[in-house]
């Protein structure tokens, strides 16, 4: 099958230093995968390619690239899988890193990041007289998240570091989880209070471009609220995520349906009068607008609530 | 083909222009509804970070009880569908948590067997009406309008739950259904990603980010308007584009529209019986290009 592979070309030594698309056509075999073709590329077409690959086997990490605009290992995603109707493959550099030469990205960053949620052990009391044990069944939930490669897809196509990157981003954060979850850490409360911070745990914007990207099954979104549900449950200083959550159970609690008004002020309240005002221009350009529902402003309790609001209790009674 | 409707909250509260604009076209779309009342809210992914056993309980419990109907669910917000097919996707795939999970609902006397589907409204118009179905019942052409598709996130990812593998056109939907509406199609990179209503309360300047991001792509790339099967994502991208544009010192006006507004207008329907005149950004610049065709 002849494909035409659409790869982003970057040099910063040529003048002037502009990013532009340049297509190579290559028969390619149903076994292909996108990095067989690019080496193919280079090696038979164009020389000046430049590309990062190692093991060819999607557990080195480093030939995370961008095909059809979303991050993959070039050596796990097959060309056929991805060529358009018309035969074509977009290939670019990932996201959310500065790129160094045309697929290759500066992922000093991104260490960076994973350097500061402190990727060790940090034990606490007195020192074991022979190793810290760890239950199997506490290690197994870690293994999926252990399996993280580091290959940088996570933040390439993260939509949070996308518009702020000081977010510590998918993958430092999935770090995060994988000491703060294990039985032999003792400094999980340390930990969670950093991630309490602005740029933290509560930036992610829950987009599951991570969950979907992810070439080995980490689910950093699923870490990530789970970090957030341990820092409630850890009581680190009230943030307004964590009283976002908080009040939105306890409405559905109450009328086992979203109060959105009641949302708003129960949120921000006293604690952030500013930005509950902040709020109100646009509240009454929907009023004004009719944006209104026929029942009023407040919703109605669901049908049944005694039933519910039991099952509810019973949930948090028996977790 | 039959319902059971799962509204949702926002579009019984913060959107009610998309409750209105569904009532007005789903039964000339020979669809019956049966409008779930006694279910709750799906948690919204909220409640998950808190406790997502307890937003699955709650989840199955809805499940449970459109099996009792024998109904399929019918949703019309992307976030809903997202939630309910993530809980109902860990629920079916796992035996044992689907045992534990039914325990705690015996003490409501329910039961989910793990049979309930939950399709979006926009599936279903894709799926049991296809192109034929909605071909013809389209009465204005909307030839003159170019139109930019916005998923939000939850009726793209994760994919697997989603149910792509076996329904791969699912994940074009929305351009489908635009395109045998009549109007132009514009295609932008913007249109799966997040629209920024998550962090809203947490990082409002990040949203606002996101909201002017997407809408000036959109507009970049030709839209006249930006259409959407989520009521967050339109809460955000509707109601919070001024504070956007304004933050991000940009001019947007980018109207965004409910899917079913779309339909509807395409099946003949007047603009303030769809609730085209209750959005934040005014749709009228758009009704006036429309002309004549919808005087």
């Amino acid at each position: 099958m002849i494909t035409t592979f659409r790869i982003r070309r970057f040099n910063p030594e040529t003048s002037p230093s502009m990013p532009y698309f340049q297509e190579y056509k290559l028969d390619t075999d149903r076994a292909d995968t996108v990095l067989d073709a690019l080496i193919h590329i280079r090696e038979t077409l164009d020389e000046s390619l430049t590309l990062r690959c190692s093991c060819r086997g999607a557990i080195c990490g480093s030939c995370a690239m961008r095909i059809n605009g979303h991050a993959a290992l070039a050596c796990k995603t097959k060309v056929q899988a991805m060529a358009s109707e018309r035969g074509i493959v977009q290939v670019e550099p990932m996201n959310n890193m500065p790129v160094i030469k045309d697929l290759v990205t500066d992922m000093a960053g991104f260490w960076e990041k994973v350097r500061q949620v402190q990727p060790w052990l940090q034990p606490a009391g007195q020192e074991p007289e022979a190793e810290y044990l760890a239950s199997a069944e506490s290690m197994n939930h870690l293994t999926g998240v252990m399996g993280c490669i580091m290959c940088g897809a996570c933040v390439s196509d993260c939509a949070a570091l996308e518009v702020d990157e000081r977010f510590v981003g998918p993958a430092a954060l999935a770090k995060a989880y994988r000491f703060v979850a294990d039985p032999r850490d003792g400094a999980g409360r340390s930990r969670l209070l950093a991630l309490n911070e602005p740029g933290g745990m509560w930036d992610c914007t829950r987009c599951m471009e991570c969950i979907e990207v992810c070439p080995k099954g980490v689910g950093a979104m699923d870490r990530i609220m789970s970090l957030r549900g341990q820092g409630i449950q850890a009581e680190v200083p009230s943030t307004c995520g964590a009283r976002h959550a908080e009040v939105f159970a306890d409405l559905i609690y109450r009328k086992g349906r979203l109060d959105e008004p009641m949302l708003a002020v129960r949120t921000f309240g006293l604690r952030n009068l500013s930005r509950l005002l902040s709020l109100l221009p646009m509240v009454l350009r929907a009023f004004v607008r009719g944006k209104v529902p026929k029942t009023g402003p407040f919703h109605r309790a669901i049908p049944g609530l005694e039933k519910f609001r039991r099952l509810f209790q019973r949930m948090e009674e028996r977790p | 083909m039959k319902f059971a409707f799962f509204p949702g909250c926002v579009s019984k509260g913060g959107c009610p222009e998309l409750y209105q604009s569904v009532m007005e076209v789903y039964p000339r779309l020979g669809l019956e509804l049966e409008e779930m009342t006694t279910a709750s809210c799906t948690g919204a992914g909220v409640l998950q970070e808190k406790d997502r056993k307890l937003g699955d309980v709650l989840n199955a419990r809805t499940f449970a009880l459109a099996e009792q109907s024998g109904l399929p669910i019918m949703t019309i917000c992307s976030t809903c569908q997202g939630v309910m097919s993530q809980a109902n996707h860990r629920l079916t795939t796992d035996p044992p948590y689907l045992a534990a999970v039914n325990e705690i609902l015996g003490e409501e006397g329910l039961t989910y067997r793990g049979t309930t589907q939950i399709r979006h409204f926009v599936w279903i118009l894709l799926e049991e009406l296809g192109e034929q179905g909605i071909r013809q019942r389209v009465r204005r052409p909307l030839t003159e309008l170019r139109a930019a598709p916005f998923y939000g996130c939850y009726l793209q990812r994760p994919s697997e739950a989603l149910g792509f593998q076996d329904q791969p056109e699912r994940a074009k939907s929305l351009e489908l259904i635009m395109s045998w509406l009549g109007l132009e199609v514009v295609d932008f990179p913007g249109k799966t990603r997040c629209c920024g209503f998550p962090l809203l309360t947490i990082n409002e300047k990040n949203s606002l980010r996101m909201v002017a991001s997407h809408t000036l792509d959109a507009k970049r790339h030709g839209a006249d308007i930006l259409v959407t099967p989520c009521p967050l994502c339109h809460l955000n991208l509707d109601g919070m584009q001024s504070s956007a544009a304004r933050q991000e010192q940009a001019d947007i006006d980018l109207p965004i529209w409910h899917l079913p507004q779309l339909l509807g207008l395409a099946m003949g329907m007047e603009p303030k019986q769809l609730g085209l005149t209750r959005h934040l950004v005014s749709t009228q610049r758009v009704l006036d290009k429309l002309g004549s065709a919808v005087a």
